[in-house]
């Protein structure tokens, strides 16, 4: 039996990574669970990667206090972990009369919020600004602060820094309980066995209600509520400016919004379900995600559209974070309700944690060899032609595209596998490095994709998988039917 | 340092295009001809084509698509063409300054006095149809499975719905079927087959796999790998009629759904783009709008027989050594060629009455809807009739080829526009 | 006692509909075909019904794991599955010439079966 851990952290996603970044800086033994096959599986890799500015929240929240916080870390996270950020501002846009009060109640909330920098900026400053708004546009309150970041690139580099810095990360381990003794909780079990630790940290996104409730803490349910998206070609139908409708009470509305790779993002919608797992993209929310978008960019084309998601957001019952040591369950900590603006507050939320884990007797002392910079490997399309002829030089495997659309070549793909946060499954590589994320969505890569993978793993092609066990990607050789076998 | 190269012509692509472009361009008289291919070996996707059905226009032989691609290979190492393979182009500049990559000399600077694209095409997705539903392993495209089975030798499912009934996907129906795998279904959206007839009876009928037309994936299930597909009927519109759902149990969608010309490095150098096509605008001599840049094959419009793009590759071929060369035809005036009733499109989009003299033209086009009757193609300048033939029928998936002759000279001469029609006999 | 059937020719791309009068196992009349080809098709289709096979067999030390081959001739319909299972057994070395007869009188039915490509030896890839 390992010696325990002073943490345990539930959950890969980018509050799981930002907690397990934080903690790495001091002298503490920190382990990370995540249940998938890689890290950023879950509601962190399926939203709208927008650095929120916090003009949304309702003043005195912790969701408003840690959005601003958040927002106020980016630059220095971003510069620090080399993970794509721009802070381009964002506009909301009044569309109608009535769309215009909204605005000033939104720009009064931002000021009590601490936001700085808004103003209301007239229709025709917003079409000079952007181009492709509807005409219509009457006005648009402009937050200078607000941003777009990838947040893939984000979670992982947080892990990365985290392992490097010396946290333990185990991937396919999922925790089914949590192992109270004397009325503390001192650890977990998992599908992989029971591991020990003085504090666990409920970062379990979608599941942390029922993580909670193994520990005797009810009251706090999470409902999924499902938003769907679609991926236009970086070509075609490109917007240049983050833009939101009006708000309504449940959702920030559905947006359009470029990606840090320039592609034209929209969505999401709003609908509660049930089914924690249900990430079912349907003909009724596509439909209502186009509309909605087009209110605001009426010449987005159908045809440009390369893909559709969906994602799910892990909406607490109280409508704010809830982050707190409960007094029924010494040992744990809940991280929980994180839905937007998540993503933004998830370095502030880790900040916020650590002081609870310090009110809660743990000793943070600093490390001396702790290492908050994290470089990431060389992405062949963003170099210059000389750049990428000394990289070829080094490392020849840098002159192989595998993937034609967004140029990323052999070199990336097989560093990416043997990462200090290693991309074992297709999607894991696709996070990380674009492969397959262009308008040929992998037809091309796939099958040298699923060679390299086997080759770098020391597995056979069948035991490639899209995203973990049960999703391999081929099921035997061409010329092994022996002519009985029968579906 | 970057490893510098200087060509008369370039060719980026080794396809079928590609590989009679090269060769053209040797016959023409051009010294120095490279193709650069990004695969490891020519002949494009003709590799994994390794059904029968190609040559009987320009070999007079019915081959499978590896034998068809191996004439040409042989022919093109015969004619002292180079090749840079396992290369990609990264960069085309206007001045035609090429930036390509590869493992042995890194980045490669090449100049050429005249560049033929042939880059093909690649296959709709998934994405593109936005079809709702999980987003689970087992959906592919046709070819990258064809890719897997026939070349990497590993099968991507057990049991198959197949969308489309374009020929790759009636083709991939019966591979699949012969190496073991069962074929639930082929579904088409529209009312009519979009391959040709002949696939659906050698590759469906012989096999007894059911084809449904007016039918489409509602809905992918299984969140892991596929575990079924929702298949609905659609009216006129192609909107789902409600009620009609089924659910049919499978670990594998294959979508055979249409192809897009490859014309980013086109689209990036501002070449003037068809939208209907996807591909460049193009004269008879496959020259685009850039001066010194020529296209050939599927990088043009989708085809239906690999036969029309050898032909099209051998005339860019031609174009190209000839401008390399100095000796093209100083450029006199233009027709416009227009799509007229139930012509979805016509390419060449522009015609000098010039090119005559050389010899008869060719015009090739897609209909928009099916007429399984006797029809008439009319070819009218400036609204005149000028010309018309019969044909037996006319399908959206077969192409229609007009052979100009040199005696419409005097007619089209005077003319600005020649417009394209198929109509039924009055 | 006459029968009619309706094929569809599959020589050529063009795929014309064949209707055809077949008294027992003998054609008596074909209408609908472009060409000559056609009357040929659907007398065969009708008694002896033939289909060019293509498939792919194992190669050793190749570019590729797997070459495609093909039937020289058409080949008994009724006998592609077995033809399929006989070619599964096969397994050739690297290099292979396109045109070399990889099974020759296929089944007994004095077809050959045909490498469709040249396959030749497995480089290694350059790796610095």
């Amino acid at each position: 039996m390992d010696d325990p851990y002073d943490v345990i952290i539930v959950g890969g996603g980018v509050v799981g990574c930002f907690i397990a970044r934080a903690l790495s800086r001091y002298r503490v033994r920190v382990l990370l669970l995540e249940r998938e096959s890689d890290v950023c599986s879950g509601t962190s890799k399926a939203n709208t990667a927008i650095v929120h500015a916090g003009y949304d929240a309702k003043p005195g929240t912790l969701k408003a206090a840690l959005n601003v916080a958040g927002n106020r870390m980016y630059d220095q996270v971003c510069a620090e972990l080399d993970v794509p950020f721009h802070r381009c501002g964002t506009y909301v846009v009044a569309l109608t009369e009535e769309d215009l009060y909204t605005l000033d109640d939104l720009y009064h909330r931002g000021m009590q919020n601490g936001v700085s920098g808004m103003r209301i900026i007239s229709g025709e400053e917003m079409r000079r600004v952007e181009p492709l708004v509807n005409p219509d546009a009457r006005g648009a309150l402009y937050a200078p602060t607000g941003g777009i970041v990838d947040p893939f690139l984000l979670t992982i580099a947080a892990a990365e820094n985290a392992v490097l810095n010396g946290v333990h990360l185990r991937l396919e381990t999922e925790v089914t309980d949590l192992i109270r003794q004397n009325g503390r909780i001192v650890g977990v079990s998992t599908n992989r066995g029971q591991i020990f630790g003085r504090f666990v940290i409920n970062a379990a996104g979608l599941h942390a209600d029922q993580l909670m409730a193994k520990a005797g803490v009810h009251g706090f349910t999470i409902t999924p509520r499902k938003g769907e998206y679609y991926v236009f070609d970086r070509e075609k139908s490109r917007v240049r400016t983050v833009l939101f409708p009006c708000p309504t009470p449940i959702s920030k509305g559905i947006l359009v919004t470029p990606t840090t790779h320039g592609n034209t993002l929209i969505g999401p919608n709003a609908v509660d379900i049930r089914d924690k797992e249900d990430v079912t993209v349907t003909p009724e929310g596509l439909e209502e995600v186009f509309a909605g978008a087009q209110r605001l960019v009426p010449t987005l084309e159908r045809r440009d559209v390369i893909a559709v998601f969906a994602g799910l957001r892990a909406s607490g019952s109280t409508g704010d974070f809830l982050i707190e040591a409960p007094a029924q369950a010494p040992g744990l900590i809940n991280v929980a309700g994180i839905e937007s603006p998540g993503l933004t507050a998830a370095p502030a939320i880790a900040e916020f944690v650590l002081d609870l884990l310090r009110e809660c007797g743990l000793a943070l002392l600093e490390k001396a060899n702790y290492n908050p910079i994290r470089r990431s490997p060389p992405r062949f399309s963003e170099l210059s032609h000389r750049e990428k002829a000394a990289l070829i030089a080094q490392d020849a495997r840098y002159g192989r595209i595998v993937c034609r659309c967004e140029t990323v070549t052999e070199g990336e793909i097989v560093a990416a596998i043997h990462a200090p946060v290693p991309a074992r499954t297709y999607d894991a590589l696709k996070r990380r490095t674009r492969l397959g994320a262009g308008r040929c969505q992998g037809g091309f890569d796939t099958p040298r994709v699923i060679h390299i993978l086997a080759r770098e793993l020391g597995l056979p092609p069948t035991a490639i998988t899209k995203k973990g066990p049960g999703s391999e990607f081929v099921v035997r050789k061409t010329k092994e039917w022996d002519g009985n076998e029968k579906v | 340092m970057l490893k510098t190269l200087s060509y008369d012509v370039v060719v980026i692509g080794g396809g079928p295009g590609g590989l009679a472009a090269a060769i053209a361009a040797r016959e023409r008289g051009a010294e120095r001809v490279c193709i650069i291919e990004r695969a490891e070996e020519l002949g494009g996707i003709l590799q994994q084509c390794i059904h029968n059905g190609f040559g009987l226009e320009v070999l007079g032989t019915d081959l499978p698509g590896p034998a068809y691609a191996q004439h040409f290979i042989t022919r093109v190492y015969q004619a002292g063409v180079q090749t840079l393979l396992d290369t990609m182009v990264l960069e085309v500049t206007p001045q035609r300054v090429l930036y390509a990559t590869n493992a042995r000399d890194g980045i490669l600077e090449i100049e050429a006095g005249a560049v033929v694209f042939s880059m093909g095409c690649r296959e709709r997705t998934r994405g593109a149809l936005a079809i709702p539903g999980t987003r689970p392993a087992g959906v592919y495209t046709a070819g990258t499975a064809q890719r897997l089975v026939n070349i990497e030798g590993y099968m991507p499912g057990r049991r198959f719905v197949i969308l489309g009934s374009g020929d790759i996907g009636m083709i991939m129906a019966r591979r699949l079927t012969l190496e073991g795998a069962q074929v639930e279904r082929v579904l088409e959206i529209v009312p009519y087959l979009s391959g040709l007839k002949r696939n659906y009876v050698q590759c469906l009928q012989d096999f007894g796999i059911p084809l449904q037309l007016s039918h489409t994936v509602r809905e992918i299930k299984g969140n892991k790998r596929v575990e079924a597909v929702v298949a609905v009927a659609v009216d006129e519109r192609w909107q789902p009629i409600p009620g009609s759902e089924e659910v049919i149990p499978c670990d594998t969608l294959l979508l055979s759904v249409g192809l897009i010309p490859e014309n980013e490095l086109s689209r990036r150098l501002g070449i003037a783009m068809d939208p209907v096509t996807g591909g460049p605008i193009v004269d008879e001599g496959m020259g685009t709008s850039l001066s010194g840049f020529f296209a050939a094959g599927n990088v043009v419009h989708v085809y239906d027989l690999v036969d029309w793009v050898t032909m099209a590759g051998e005339v860019a071929g031609r174009s190209a050594a000839a401008y390399a060369l100095g000796m093209a035809p100083a450029s006199v005036y233009r027709l416009r060629v227009v799509a007229g009733d139930n012509v979805r499109y016509v390419v060449p989009h522009l015609f000098h009455p010039e090119s005559l003299a050389q010899g008869p033209q060719q015009l090739q086009l897609r209909v928009r809807e099916p007429i399984e009757e006797k029809v008439q193609v009319i070819l009218e300048a400036d609204g005149v009739e000028i010309w018309r033939k019969t044909e037996r029928y006319v399908r959206p998936g077969e192409m229609v080829t007009v052979k100009l002759m040199p005696d419409l000279y005097d007619r089209l001469k005077p003319a600005s526009t020649l417009t394209v029609s198929v109509r039924k006999p009055r | 006692m006459t029968d009619k059937a309706s094929l569809i020719c599959i020589t050529c791309p063009m795929g014309c509909r064949l209707d055809v009068t077949v008294e027992g196992d003998k054609v008596v009349s074909v209408e609908g075909q472009a060409c000559k080809r056609g009357l040929a098709y659907a007398q065969d289709e009708i008694t002896d019904p033939r289909r060019v096979v293509t498939t792919t067999v194992r190669v050793v030390n190749g570019r590729h794991p797997l070459l495609p081959v093909y039937t020289e001739r058409p080949f008994p319909k009724h006998q592609i599955f077995p033809l399929l299972q006989e070619l599964r057994r096969v397994t050739v070395m690297a290099p292979v010439r396109a045109g070399q007869v990889i099974l020759a009188n296929a089944l007994g039915t004095g077809i050959n079966v045909l490498a469709s490509r040249d396959m030749p030896l497995r480089e290694e890839p350059c790796v610095s």
